[in-house]
């Protein structure tokens, strides 16, 4: 019993945590992608810019001496989501509108989000270095820990508290946008011009308000990503720039352009992801003595060594695109 | 047209004396061989994205795939692995990966038995799980008995040059592959696709111990020409010695640059260079006309590959140490695309520029950066607001900001780069 | 007052003019048919007045208003609708949410007009929820039909709305244009099958080359021997 609480920590929850990100990540690139038509790489650097406001932030609260029972960096989240918000409409405005009213291909827009992301990088480094910083020096991480009570059960069901808000927060996040998408004017304006570009124009649809508020939508949801992220583990310059690649890998999974896609491609990549790493000799442990006795488990039976952890989005990511490029659920029309 | 060549190539000169006279000698014949090839990386990327529109975010891959031949090939025998059992039981996990891949290949071809649809995938699928146990049965142990008994499996000892030589073949190799299973794919995806395979790759080559020494890297790697010491060893003095060894070292990569150029001219001038004109512009045109589309596109893909194979591998030996972890996407793959989008896209002489424009001031920022924290940290502490502090470390990360600025100022206001690619009508 | 007026329009995708002087003009109790040979410039006139390519020389005007190479999100409020040959539909939307698209402009209430429309259409009121790219060409045509009037336009494009139906649903589009029309909306169509469409017609125009060559009521133009033969097909 106690191997399948070692199970349930270690791939239920950590799947459930890394998924939880990689939605939110990928539900912006996606997004981007069915209204905008490019891969946006400069995601990843735009959920680290939201954590740095939010930490900056979560400084001011506690320099204020502002305290609460829920963790600061959660406190201040929704301020600091406007601000990512109105900085990646404004990120939108100096480098990508001004090459749509170009008529450019969405490969040079592909290209323009590089310059973006390199920017975006020098500039976090330049102002906070490269050190790590965690949202927690003057506050504790709450640890919550369930003991079951089974008899012979000594290990507990453990996790973080930020974790549990993390959670939380993303089904709330995913619920919202949902109600969104199928229940106001301008979210189903969105989910026509990602449809149908040239008609949605034609309708008189906004088109250059869908592309605000999806990029409103992109940058707030970056935001929370990069955040929770950074209170779960620390806050780094490079945190999100390593997880562009499996974000874009569950929203292809997903099929890119669709929303609902890029959520169960986020959750399957991070569960792929635990479960890859996860060492099976543990769950065999219990069987010991009902197995024949030529049968020695492994010291470790895990499908790939951790080192290669990120490998396994990359892996999912290259043979999804070889194999059905519009994505496991439905072809994305473009 | 000529004119603006002599302006963009007489102030690039104009630009290195300054240098050469601002940071002196040893610095700038260093800066010039790397610039140089990185020069000959951009004009690879130039093949496979100015000609054939064929966009690869993998370069990272193909530079340590470089980087790895020449230290494989060129670093001295290590006498302890051949003396274990350690070729013995490669040769083993050898004849294990053969097993495996005649086990997918058979894998693919149920369909003979019958077998069709949903059961052929689950077949594949099967033959590869069964594929990957066989190969890391034999794979671990052999890697484990390497790591303990001699640390890992050493160089050839090698000449040098055969080691760029085979950065090339083995990038070939590699890009052969790569682009066999993704250049179907849509720009969009080839470009995710190219990304996530050089991931694969860095991961691969940071991790595989027994044969990279992953992150406990490798030096010194010997150089193709005589390095510093052996002039010091004929009475120079150290600055000395650096001059000479850089500037031998400098000539033998413009010579491998000079005859890159050369031979890619030449073709593109010629009947091969108005086909992949012809599929980049309209390939749908083309594959209606007989052209062969995917096997040119394959054919461009691994050409420019081979190129960045050969500069990773002239990086590599230059600075003589082989560090998996060292490779970043920024430094190894972005930076590269700047060089070719400003220096101008389907252009060998603006690939060329680019690669040297853009390195020498992807360096030069850090050092104007520095000045110029300083005047402001300076005119800060006069005003009595403190001085800046960190001023080096920050430094270092101006000149990330300021190649993201430079591309994006490109894009927006010279999006054919500077050097734009000369269209010639023949009708 | 004529509803929508094309003077002199030259106009074309940045190459060579595909429109030498177009001059067209409909009323609001109008049923304009443009007739003519392939590549005549017919759907490029309809896309002209709706600012999809840019007009070089000449002018459109709407309701007294100056609208030439206006963008067409504000050509909609001002009562101009557009029914494009192809890709007419929000394929991965349901019938409901396309027509609701119609209306995106509209801030009152559009359950009147929804109501209208699904009187028109009663197909479509079967098949509300489902999705519009899992349904028939002819009903795909009448919801691309009902999103266009959703917006309550006075002016209706439709750029070959029977293209590609079965003889059934070309009448049964036919006959709902001529109930649009009577109920005040003018209304300008490009036309392959001229004959039934010149029959309804109160203005008929043949178009060659980019350039007027008859005009008349649909059926003068019917009974003009050189347009019979030129593009009747005798």
């Amino acid at each position: 019993m106690n191997d399948f609480i070692f199970f349930f920590n270690q791939v239920i929850i950590g799947g459930a945590v890394l998924g939880s990100i990689y939605a939110l990540g990928a539900i912006g690139v996606t997004l981007i992608f069915g209204i905008l038509r490019f891969a946006h790489f400069a995601h990843g650097d735009m959920m680290t810019m939201g954590a740095f406001f939010a930490f900056v932030l979560a400084g001011l609260f506690a320099g204020m001496g502002i305290v609460t029972p829920v963790p600061t960096g959660f406190l201040v989240l929704p301020i600091a989501m406007v601000i990512a918000a109105a900085a990646a409409v404004g990120i939108d405005k100096g480098f990508y509108a001004p090459l749509r009213a170009r008529g450019a291909r969405p490969v040079t827009l592909l290209i323009a989000s590089i310059g973006v992301t390199m920017m975006i990088q020098g500039l976090i480094r330049l102002f906070f270095g490269v050190e790590t910083r965690t949202f927690f020096a003057t506050e504790p991480k709450g640890l919550i820990r369930i003991e079951l009570p089974f008899e012979g059960v000594t290990r507990p069901i453990s996790f973080t508290e930020p974790q549990v808000y993390l959670i939380v927060l993303t089904l709330i996040a995913v619920v919202a946008l949902h109600v969104f998408l199928t229940r106001s004017r301008l979210g189903k304006g969105m989910r026509a011009m990602a449809d149908n570009p040239d008609l949605a124009q034609v309708s008189g649809i906004n088109t250059r308000l869908v592309v605000r508020v999806t990029w409103i939508i992109a940058g707030g949801l970056a935001c929370m990503a990069g955040t929770m992220l950074a209170l779960d583990v620390t806050l780094k310059p490079d945190l999100a720039f390593n997880i562009i690649l499996p974000i874009f890998a569950a929203a292809i999974v997903g099929g890119l352009g669709q929303a609902y896609g890029a959520i169960a491609g986020g959750f399957l990549i991070g569960f792929a992801e635990t479960l890859a790493v996860f060492n099976w000799s543990v769950l065999l442990r219990p069987f010991r003595d009902s197995l024949p006795e030529w049968f020695e488990i492994p010291g470790s039976l895990s499908l790939v060594q951790s080192e290669y952890k990120l490998t396994v989005a990359f892996i999912i990511l290259v043979v999804v695109l070889l194999v059905r490029p519009t994505g496991i659920f439905k072809g994305a029309s473009t | 047209m000529t004119q603006r060549y002599l302006v963009a190539f007489g102030g690039l000169f104009v630009l290195i004396i300054g240098v050469g006279m601002l940071m002196g000698a040893p610095f700038t014949v260093r800066l010039m061989v790397e610039a140089f090839a990185f020069a000959l990386i951009a004009m690879g990327l130039n093949i496979q994205w100015g000609f054939g529109g064929l966009f690869n975010f993998g370069i990272l891959g193909m530079l340590m795939v470089g980087g790895f031949a020449v230290t494989f090939i060129s670093y001295p025998i290590n006498p302890d692995f051949w003396g274990s059992g350690g070729p013995a039981m490669l040769g083993r996990t050898l004849i294990a990966a053969a097993i495996g891949a005649v086990l997918i290949v058979m894998a693919h071809r149920v369909q003979r038995l019958g077998i069709t649809g949903k059961w052929r995938a689950t077949v594949i699928v099967i033959a590869w799980f069964v594929a990957y146990i066989i190969f890391r049965s034999q794979m671990d142990p052999a890697a484990r008995l390497i790591i303990s008994e001699a640390g890992w499996v050493g160089g050839l000892g090698l000449p040098v040059v055969l080691g760029w030589a085979f950065g090339g073949v083995l990038a070939a190799i590699v890009a052969f592959f790569v682009g066999k299973v993704s250049l179907g794919l849509r720009t969009d995806y080839l470009a995710i696709a190219t990304i996530g395979i050089a991931e694969i790759l860095r991961a691969v080559i940071k991790n595989v111990e027994w044969l990279t020494r992953g992150t406990l890297t490798v030096s010194p790697i010997p150089w193709p020409v005589p390095d510093p010491l052996a002039f010091q060893a004929m009475g120079a003095t150290p600055v000395e010695s650096f001059i000479y060894a850089r500037a031998g070292y400098l000539a033998l990569v413009v010579a491998v640059v000079a005859l890159a150029l050369w031979l890619i001219h030449r073709a593109y001038m010629g009947p091969w260079g108005r086909m992949m004109r012809a599929i980049r512009d309209n390939h749908i045109a083309a594959g209606s006309m007989g052209k062969d589309v995917k096997g040119r596109q394959l054919e461009i893909f691994v050409f420019g590959s081979v190129l960045m194979g050969i500069g990773g591998a002239i990086l590599v030996s230059f600075v003589q140490i082989f560090d998996p972890s060292s490779y970043q996407p920024i430094h190894h793959t972005f930076l590269i695309w700047v060089m070719l989008i400003v220096g101008g896209s389907g252009n060998n002489f603006g690939a060329l520029f680019g690669g040297l424009f853009i390195y020498i001031i992807w360096i030069l920022s850090e050092p104007l950066a520095q000045a110029l924290f300083m005047v402001t940290s300076g005119f800060s502490e006069d005003m009595g607001w403190g001085a800046i502090p960190d001023i080096e470390a920050r430094s270092v990360q101006m000149r990330v900001f300021v190649l993201g600025l430079v591309i994006s100022i490109a894009l927006r206001f010279a999006p054919r780069g500077l050097l734009p690619e000369v269209i010639k009508r023949h009708d | 007052m004529s509803l929508v007026e094309l003077r002199d329009v030259t106009a074309g995708y940045g190459g060579a003019p595909i429109l030498n002087g177009v001059n067209i003009e409909i009323d609001a109790s109008d049923i304009g048919v443009i007739v003519g040979p392939n590549g005549a410039g017919k759907s490029t006139t309809l896309k002209a007045i709706f600012g999809l390519l840019t007009v070089t020389s000449g002018t459109v005007t709407f309701a007294d208003k100056n609208i030439t190479n206006s963008d067409a999100d504000r050509l909609v409020p001002l009562g101009l609708s557009f029914v494009p040959q192809e890709h007419n539909v929000f394929t991965s939307m349901s019938v409901h949410e396309n027509l609701e698209m119609g209306a995106f402009i509209r801030r009152d209430d559009i359950s009147d007009t929804l109501d209208e429309v699904y009187e028109m259409f009663p197909d479509l009121k079967a098949k509300r929820r489902q999705h519009a790219g899992e349904l028939s060409g002819g009903q795909r045509q009448m919801v691309a039909m009902g999103r266009a009037l959703m917006s309550k336009p006075k002016l209706l494009m439709l750029d070959e709305p029977s293209a590609g139906l079965s003889p059934r649903y070309m009448m049964e589009i036919f006959e709902q244009v001529v109930k649009i029309n009577a109920r005040g909306v003018g209304i300008l169509m490009v036309e392959q099958n001229a004959r039934q469409a010149l029959g309804f017609a109160t203005k008929g125009f043949v178009l060659a080359n980019g350039q007027n060559r008859f005009t008349g009521t649909g059926q003068q133009l019917l009974d003009d021997p050189d347009v019979a033969k030129s593009f009747l097909g005798g």
